[in-house]
């Protein structure tokens, strides 16, 4: 940490508004999940932490280490790589385990399921 | 060969990563690489996963550079709709849409990108009738998401078909 201080102004300034750009991001989405009132609205709030958090704060990171050449900066792209990958995972399972028990509640608002084919139904 | 190594890009792939991991090229590590990629590579095989054929490589590369556009724009979009929630309630719905795709690693890759996008997310398909329902946030212009799906659907088919 102590080589912190070898980082050029530009560099240092890069990664900063990176930074907090990110953090920015990443409370925004946070914020998202207090202020939106359904659960499939919530849906889409950790996406933005997922998909621009946590990518800008990599991008922060892999100039940080760029510069300063200390270590390689593959890490980063392997965290961006599964995040994106495994984020939509979840959300889907959760999306459809909400749906099915709306569904089964029969809450109003929520779309039926759509009829199956008499021929093709086991 | 095929025996030890069922999905042999996939086992490269994973010893890839793990050197990466590791951030190191020692006998050791390569050995440990090689076995993850051999165990991981037998229990890919139970999973049956549908082999696909890609026609067109070149289109993705464009197709990329759409997704990470569109995934930025909606970012802001929806982080514009959060920071307004409470002067302005969000104007979420469901929408559905019909679509062609056959290929399932294709139609996988279509519920990450669309579930990726803050804005969208994929809530269910109907495998016979061929019709997908998903929940927007931006209820404002239908037509839009219906045609922003289609696009990435056309490109996808380009791609896998």
């Amino acid at each position: 940490m102590s080589h912190l201080t070898d980082l050029p102004a530009w560099a240092a300034l890069g990664v900063c508004g990176l930074l907090l750009l990110g953090a920015a991001t990443t409370l925004i989405g946070s914020l998202g999940l207090l202020r939106l009132t359904d659960f499939y609205e919530r849906l889409h709030a950790p996406t933005i932490a997922t998909s621009g958090g946590t990518i800008l704060i990599c991008l922060a990171s892999m100039l940080c280490f760029a510069v300063l050449q200390s270590r390689w900066i593959f890490h980063e792209v392997l965290i961006i790589l599964f995040v994106t990958v495994t984020t939509p995972v979840t959300l889907m399972l959760l999306g459809q385990a909400a749906l099915y028990r709306d569904r089964f509640e029969e809450r109003q608002g929520v779309p039926r399921k759509p009829k199956p084919e008499r021929e093709n139904s086991p | 060969m095929r025996t030890w190594f069922p999905y042999p890009l996939l086992s490269i792939a994973l010893l890839v990563m793990w050197l990466l991991l590791n951030q190191s090229l020692a006998p050791g590590s390569i050995l440990v690489g090689l076995f993850l990629g051999m165990v991981l590579g037998w229990v890919t095989l139970k999973l049956h996963p549908a082999r696909s054929r890609l026609h067109r490589v070149s289109r993705a590369a464009g197709f990329a550079l759409q997704v990470i556009a569109d995934i930025i724009r909606s970012n802001i979009a929806v982080a514009t709709i959060i920071l307004r929630a409470r002067r302005v309630p969000a104007n979420a719905g469901f929408l559905t849409v019909g679509l062609d795709l056959e290929d399932e690693n294709a139609l996988a890759l279509l519920a990450c990108i669309m579930t990726a996008t803050p804005g969208t997310a994929w809530l269910e398909y109907d495998r016979r009738q061929k019709i997908l329902l998903f929940h927007v946030l931006d209820m404002q212009n239908e037509e839009l998401w219906r045609g922003t799906v289609k696009r990435y659907e056309a490109a996808l088919k380009e791609i896998f078909q």
